[in-house]
């Protein structure tokens, strides 16, 4: 019975008030950060950046090119690499090679991303192919209709299983936020997900509106946290989808920041999926030492 | 079940180096801080003097005294102290406006000058929200946020009203009443201010108030925008002085009602002083509320709320839910996110944009907040505060609250108007509601609970003025807001707050 979802859902209050939430969310969205702590958070959250890209159009060449940016993004030392590139698992293994000898990470979204829609045999099979390809992250769809239906034990199982097939792959639950609706729901499903494995927890597949959204990501912060002091595992946390702005990557980390305190605010445990957001750090970067916006045109689109 | 190994992947992670491009990366220690970012002061002007406000004019008096910024004890004016003499003066120059200009306006034009004062708040709202915080010690944002926009709604609203009232009072004759002595107190000085003026005005009353002593900037800002909205003169007189200019305000036979927020104290004095007389009087008071968290509340909300209930304005505030009743299930559980959430207030520069707890108003105010402090630890409770540096100068209290707490000890009874909350617990509805209502006090509650119905059963049974269901502080100009038992009577906001400042 150790397994059962239903002990992991009842160590918690899974109430969440809606109002609560967003306007915790947005005090913390409206702290002031300015001159050298704006230029560090710059430099952070390109550190936690997925470089993402994932589309059907996806070919070698364009992920090479990704995986350049994601190494060196800006002629400049102070500014890190990346932590991840995401893309699908047929790119991993370009990925990979474009990415020898660096520090950043190949993720890959599997089990037939982004619906989750197909047997659950398949999907470990995909997890176990793209993780011979040489991924070093997993990042999987929960079973949306599953959970809506309530079949807890479902999602549950679904995510050890997946686990399971990783091996020493880091595995990324992506809870689709956007499908789940409630923040009583988004509280459940964390809650179901770290219980069940996940190393990191991860709002949305971008391919749903609404994606990430600061009040969502406060949710699953605060059960992270309700996990970290009852087990004393520490849970990542990937907002994706939708985080476009070096102004909304501050507000995450402020969030991040005032909920599980610094030390959650590494790569190791925070991550921003993200792909256009990227350069907007990189202009506001350069405005930061400047003094001086630069136009688009200096900044690559990988 | 297994669980992973503790952050397991970081070794794995930096396991990997041999990068060609291997950059000052990872921060050894992770972490980040704010930068200091202080809201400017360079637009502010604050005179080296202020005389007080009557009949439109600067009138000079024999007395001044100081007021500083309690946040670094430095002074920043000279303030006018209105003898009883100065208080006659005022008062009939109300009493001149009243009879001579203001009754006779139509009620339109009542409107467009209580619009033009909201007006010209809102062009000068970042000034008063910097002077506030300055005069005051509150943080900017929530001066920013809370003080300034309430007092200019309340000014919009009332201002609305000032054509309708007979929509107010359908079928009921009703008249101005004359002139009103309003007394405000030093927690939110512009926004008690707006709460008194704006219906005093627009039922068409003539207004004497005074400041409280330890913040009377914002007030005679106030002033210079009632004389640029083009008031006419005596229709608000205002003033500055202690408890014997209060005095001769209610004291004076040509003041026809006393509106008084502030201590219970000072509201009985002002009840025995005007017994006989036919004054009305409206009495906002002091308040010790309740704070219930049921084991079904939205937990972390409910934390936020505590918080907010507690330490916004550095608890300075009548309504302030100072005493938390936790169901005993869940009180663990409340204490330690409590305490974790304590440790992530910022506490410091008022005028900084991230600084959470600010400073506490007067010396007077940190010794009370003291006292009461150690009568806790004397009477054995626990105290817990959260680590934090204190500025050297100014008057600083840390944020605290006290678990092992009985009704019968000082700090849960006394009201402590400071950042200090008291920890009670109770097992069942019946002995939330049994511990809610033992108190003199009465002016407001909060409820946590999922459960719709449950809260609705506590709402009808907790004896207080204003209730909050999952949130807490929550003010709108159309809200009433006033008390039960000591914490006075009267209500101030929406259509209640009009007829205290009508005769019918």
């Amino acid at each position: 019975m150790n397994n059962s979802v239903f002990n992991s859902l009842e160590t918690f209050n899974i109430n969440v008030d809606e109002i609560g939430v967003k306007e915790r969310a947005s005090s913390l969205a409206s702290r002031s950060i300015k001159k050298n702590s704006k230029l560090e958070a710059i430099k952070l959250a390109v550190s936690m950046i997925d470089l993402t890209t994932l589309e059907g159009k996806d070919s070698e060449g364009k992920v090479t090119a990704l995986c350049r940016k994601a190494i060196r993004p800006i002629e400049d030392n102070d500014i890190p690499g990346v932590a991840a590139v995401c893309v699908y698992p047929n790119m991993v293994k370009t990925a990979k090679s474009a990415l020898q000898g660096s520090n950043v990470k190949v993720a890959s979204v599997a089990t037939s991303f982004p619906s989750g829609q197909s047997p659950l045999k398949l999907k470990t099979e995909e997890v176990k192919k793209t993780v011979s390809y040489g991924a070093d992250e997993i990042d999987m769809v929960i079973s949306r209709g599953e959970f809506l239906e309530g079949n807890y034990q479902f999602v549950f199982d679904e995510i050890r299983a997946v686990k399971e097939a990783c091996g020493d792959a880091h595995l990324k639950v992506i809870l689709e936020t956007g499908e789940l609706e409630t923040f009583d729901n988004v509280r459940k499903a964390s809650i179901i997900a770290m219980f069940a494995g996940a190393d990191f927890i991860k709002t949305s597949t971008g391919k749903v509106q609404p994606a990430a959204t600061l009040p969502v990501t406060l949710v699953m912060l605060e059960a992270i946290r309700d996990y970290y002091n009852e087990t004393g595992i520490k849970i990542g946390m990937k907002p994706a989808g939708g985080i476009r702005t070096t102004k909304d990557a501050i507000s995450y980390l402020c969030l991040v920041k005032e909920t599980l305190g610094d030390k959650w605010l590494t790569p190791d445990l925070f991550r921003l999926g993200a792909s256009t957001l990227l350069n907007d750090l990189l202009m506001q970067y350069k405005k930061q030492k400047t003094g001086f916006y630069q136009s688009a045109d200096y900044f690559t689109n990988d | 079940m297994t669980f992973r190994e503790k952050n397991g992947y970081s070794t794995k992670l930096n396991g990997n180096s041999a990068a060609s491009h291997q950059r000052s990366l990872k921060p050894k220690k992770p972490g980040w801080e704010y930068a200091e970012s202080p809201e400017s002061k360079d637009h502010i002007i604050i005179n080296s003097k202020y005389d007080l406000f009557i009949n439109g004019k600067a009138v000079k008096t024999g007395k001044y005294f100081s007021t500083v910024n309690p946040a670094n004890e430095e002074k920043l004016s000279e303030i006018a102290y209105a003898s009883a003499g100065d208080v006659d003066k005022a008062v009939n120059a109300a009493e001149k406006a009243y009879r001579n200009t203001w009754s006779r306006l139509s009620p339109k034009e009542r409107a467009k000058y209580i619009f033009r004062i909201a007006r010209i708040m809102q062009e000068k709202a970042r000034e008063l929200a910097v002077i506030e915080s300055m005069d005051g010690g509150k943080p900017i944002k929530e001066s920013k946020s809370v003080d300034i926009p309430l007092a200019i709604a309340h000014f919009f609203y009332y201002a609305g009203w000032a054509d309708k009232l007979k929509f107010a009072f359908p079928g009921r004759q009703f008249s101005s009443i004359g002139v009103v002595g309003q007394i405000i107190p030093w927690n939110f000085p512009l926004l008690m201010a707006a709460w008194k003026i704006a219906p005093a005005l627009a039922c068409g009353n003539t207004v004497v108030i005074k400041s409280a002593e330890t913040t009377p900037l914002t007030l005679y800002k106030l002033a210079e925008i009632i004389q640029e909205a083009g008031v006419p003169d005596g229709v608000v007189n205002i003033i500055s002085g202690a408890g014997d200019t209060g005095a001769a305000i209610v004291n004076n036979p040509k003041v026809k009602k006393i509106a008084f927020t502030g201590s219970t104290e000072v509201g009985k004095l002002i009840m025995r002083s005007i017994a006989g007389t036919d004054k009305k009087v409206t009495l906002e008071l002091g308040g010790k509320a309740a704070n219930i968290i049921f084991e079904d509340a939205p937990i972390d909300q409910a934390v936020e709320g505590i918080v907010n209930g507690i330490y916004f304005n550095q608890g300075h505030v009548c309504c302030a839910g100072s005493r938390l009743l936790v169901q005993e299930s869940i009180k663990n559980t409340v204490i330690k996110k409590l305490k974790y959430r304590l440790n992530s207030l910022r506490l410091g520069d008022p005028l900084d944009k991230n600084t959470d707890i600010g400073a506490i108003n007067s010396r007077q105010q940190l010794d009370k907040i003291t006292e009461l402090v150690e009568s806790g630890i004397e009477e054995g409770c626990t105290i817990y505060q959260p680590e934090c540096k204190l500025p050297s100068k100014g008057y600083w209290f840390k944020p605290t609250f006290f678990t092992n707490v009985a009704q019968s000890n000082r700090i849960a009874g006394e009201e402590i108007f400071g950042p200090v909350l008291s920890v009670l617990t109770f097992r069942t509805p019946k002995e939330a509601i049994e511990k809610a209502n033992n108190t003199q006090y009465g002016l407001s509650a909060g409820i946590w609970s999922d459960k719709g119905s449950k809260i609705f059963k506590m709402v009808n049974q907790v004896k207080a003025g204003v209730i909050w269901a999952n949130t807490y502080n929550k003010f709108n100009p159309a809200s009433p807001f006033g008390g039960y038992k000591e914490s006075g009577f009267g209500r101030e906001g929406g259509i209640q707050g009009l007829k205290e400042y009508l005769n019918f």
